[in-house]
């Protein structure tokens, strides 16, 4: 009857790429956990490009007057590092991961808008491509991933490498919204009977609210982008201060999207150190009811703080002042959770697998960038050390140990879930050592380079003391992290063939992903297990002590 | 494993995963309508959008090079946009009295006040049409000066939202046609377009308001 061919029904969860449906299935798929998996996919092939990329800086900055590259290309790098590692690693990974285990965690089917899902991924797929197709068509975009007017303006920048950045990222800004859409009302509607919002797993929890937070920051950038185009294609004068333009006006705006992603691209990181820490604890989450509503006052502040990046450029002290408080404000509710978190796996029955190291050292990293975090609110702090290598330190903690730790952790937690295989423990622990050894010794001696001066996004330096060794040593110990991260790869590989069967539910885990199969069928359930405590699968193994059952004489805080 | 499911099912209290009613009983978020949410999402972000579009204009509305280039005082028709963007404010009402037939039934006058709110905001876009060209013809562009970029920036931004609305409206008409609402069925997807609807028209009150209001008091 019709002469277009249609995508056969899908039978299978995980169709192999050779089998009949294979690759048609994979690209036409509307399915959220093969989305998913493609957002992981896609992702950790971007880690490893943005990786490359930071690699090369680190030879070219291993001793001083290097000449491995030249300042072009240098800056094209430090841009593309940048861009790469935020807006196709970090954000869509975590969006990707939100996919997967969302609808599996409140007992959905599938997400509310299943095409607009496949529709955001494809966004970001080929904002990728675009943003990297720059390297062809020119030259990519080199005036840093915040791309400060004027020197992202035509004059400064006639390579088309900032027009491929503005509509690249427009892409990938437009399917974020549409996928934090998406998971909002995923959440708000498709909750299994029983699943209340004080019942979702803190991970759910934190999703909702950095989806929140992407509707209500993203645009800020999407505008900000759409001005710099037409500013660049049709010689309009947004930043331009020969024709009444002004400059700064990027800061603000381009800020005003920038602090909130901060705060996104480790929302869900939280959730997802609320979950693995519990489970290796032995214990129930501790403080639930803060960790979940030091969430609200984090989306809140963080809209409030952006100008704490913008110290050096003279707004006055009153501002200043305002921003500098509000700044240190935010490490309240931050701390709140740190807090939480320790006396979660305070006296707890530690099991010291993978997940759990990685998760731990969350704890620790994320905590010292948290700490630095606080010291760039201190106004004069800022005016002395901004744009130091103690920045490029301070960011990397909070983004690299923190986020990405907790990233690698929740690959080992839900991996089994995904594919149906455990990672190697043995080769994890040697991935987690690598890692953590690596990521120390390539970042924190960067502060002491920061203190001793040392700008950032330079491409050389002169033997100034101590910033020929401290440099070297920071590449040792990049080149070390590349290999951890090497490892986990292998680790993905070889455990995908030889991993040892999961079973449902591995690590005696109490959310209602760990209900199903592992890979979980096409339609995820055939029967939602009830929900009638935070912790159902508890509920169903300890039908004498469920939670929602407080023993007599105690508190139901856990209800 | 299977047998496993079956004694997950087994046990009291376990539900089918499709059980909607059980879903929409929990709280008031999830008795909505998930489309009419993803719009008012969708809204909350465009709003963002938008302001950020406002602010710029209003930073540079007092710029020297303003006072002494085209402005809004000078070169804009704010009678002749008046009256184009009265036609605007009415599709607001137009489409309300479609969403109100067809809850009622009455699918002939659906068809009626949806065609009207298409023909009003078709009068507007061609309003804006008609402007843009007298602008255009009169060298008012978008590198003349800052006002010509925050001008045709904003209200282009809005006249491109009107158009994907017109669009979504004449989809909407011909899925009328098709019959596709008879007998209120899809109202939903009525009342999504219509919220969306809304929401252009609203921006405009408030574009309108800055630019064109706030150059005649000036």
């Amino acid at each position: 009857m019709s002469a277009i061919p249609l995508v056969p029904e899908p039978t299978a969860a995980l169709p192999r790429l050779r089998s009949n449906e294979g690759l048609l299935s994979w690209v036409a798929t509307v399915d959220h956990k093969q989305i998913g998996i493609l957002y992981l996919i896609t992702t950790i092939f971007f880690l490893l490009v943005g990786g490359l990329e930071a690699e090369l800086m680190r030879i070219q900055l291993a001793q001083p007057r290097n000449t491995f590259l030249s300042p072009e290309a240098y800056n094209q790098l430090f841009t593309m590092h940048g861009t790469t590692m935020i807006f196709l690693v970090v954000m869509p990974i975590l969006i990707g991961f939100g996919n997967y285990l969302v609808p599996l965690m409140i007992g959905a089917r599938d997400v509310a808008f299943p095409r607009l899902n496949a529709l955001s991924y494809w966004l970001l797929l080929f904002s990728g491509l675009l943003l990297y197709y720059s390297f062809i068509a020119g030259g990519a975009p080199d005036a840093g991933w915040f791309a400060y007017t004027p020197l992202s303006e035509k004059p400064y920048s006639t390579t088309p490498g900032l027009d491929y950045y503005a509509v690249g990222l427009l892409a990938s800004g437009i399917g974020s919204v549409a996928a934090a859409i998406n998971l909002i009302v995923t959440i708000l509607t498709l909750r299994a009977p029983g699943m209340s919002l004080r019942r979702v797993p803190l991970f759910v929890w934190m999703v909702l609210f950095n989806s929140l937070l992407i509707v209500l920051a993203l645009p800020s950038l999407n505008a900000s982008l759409v001005m710099l185009l037409i500013d660049r294609q049709l010689n309009a004068h947004f930043f331009d201060a020969l024709h009444g333009g002004q400059p700064l006006l990027w800061q603000h705006f381009f800020w005003s999207f920038g602090h909130p992603e901060v705060y996104i691209m480790v929302l869900p990181a939280f959730g997802m150190i609320s979950e693995i820490l519990p489970v290796f604890s032995r214990k129930p989450i501790y403080g639930y009811g803060f960790v979940a509503g030091s969430t609200i006052g984090i989306v809140v502040l963080s809209l409030l703080v952006y100008g704490h990046h913008m110290f050096a450029s003279g707004l006055g002290f009153t501002l200043d002042l305002a921003f500098g408080l509000a700044s240190m404000l935010i490490a309240v509710p931050t701390g709140v959770k740190i807090f939480n978190w320790l006396a979660t796996v305070w006296g707890g029955a530690i099991r010291f697998t993978t997940a759990m190291c990685f998760a731990l050292s969350f704890l620790f990293l994320f905590t010292m960038g948290g700490v630095t975090g606080v010291m760039f609110a201190i106004v004069p702090i800022d005016k002395e050390l901004e744009d130091s290598y103690f920045v490029v330190a301070h960011m990397h903690y909070v983004l690299f140990g923190g986020t990405f730790f907790a990233v690698i952790a929740a690959f080992y937690y839900w991996f089994p879930k995904m594919s149906g295989r455990m990672l190697s423990e043995r080769i994890g622990k040697i991935n987690f050592w690598l890692m953590f050894i690596g990521f120390n010794l390539t970042f924190f001696i960067q502060h002491f380079l920061g203190w001793a001066g040392m700008p950032r996004r330079i491409y050389t330096y002169d033997n100034n003391p101590g910033w020929d060794w401290m440099n070297l040593v920071s590449t040792i110990g990049a080149v070390i992290l590349a290999v951890g991260v090497l490892v986990f790869i292998v680790n993905v590989f070889v455990s995908l063939r030889r991993g040892a069967p999961a079973g449902d539910n591995p690590w005696n885990a109490w959310t209602l992903e760990w209900a199903t199969t592992s890979p979980p069928p096409l339609y995820n359930f055939d029967q939602v297990p009830p929900v009638r405590s935070r912790r159902p699968l508890w509920d169903l193994a300890h039908p004498e002590q469920p939670d929602y059952q407080p023993p007599a004489g105690q508190g139901g805080h856990n209800q | 494993m299977i047998q496993a499911e079956q004694q997950l099912g087994a046990r009291a209290g376990a539900t089918p995963a499709s059980d909607e009613a059980g879903r929409e009983q929990l709280d008031r978020f999830a008795a909505m309508d998930p489309h009419k949410m993803g719009m008012v999402l969708f809204i909350l972000s465009e709003s963002v959008f938008f302001t950020l579009l406002i602010l710029a204009y209003l930073l540079y509305r007092a710029a020297p090079a303003v006072a002494n280039g085209p402005n809004a005082k000078t070169v804009l028709d704010i009678g002749l946009t008046a009256i184009f963007s009265a036609c605007l404010f009415a599709s607001s009402g137009t489409i309300w009295l479609a969403d109100r037939s067809l809850a009622r039934g009455r699918d002939g006058l659906f068809r009626f006040w949806l065609a009207a709110t298409i023909g009003l905001g078709g009068i507007f876009i061609f309003g804006q049409g008609q402007e843009y060209y007298r602008l255009l013809t009169h060298n008012v562009t978008v590198s003349q000066n800052v006002f010509g970029t925050t001008f045709f920036t904003l209200t282009g931004f809005h006249g491109l939202h009107v158009i994907v609305g017109l669009i979504a409206l004449l989809i909407l008409l011909g899925l009328a046609l098709a019959g596709q609402f008879k007998g209120g069925q899809h109202r939903a997807a009525v009342e999504t377009i219509a919220l969306y609807w809304h929401f252009v028209d609203a921006v405009w009150v408030v574009v309108f308001s800055v630019i064109y209001i706030g150059a005649w008091l000036s």
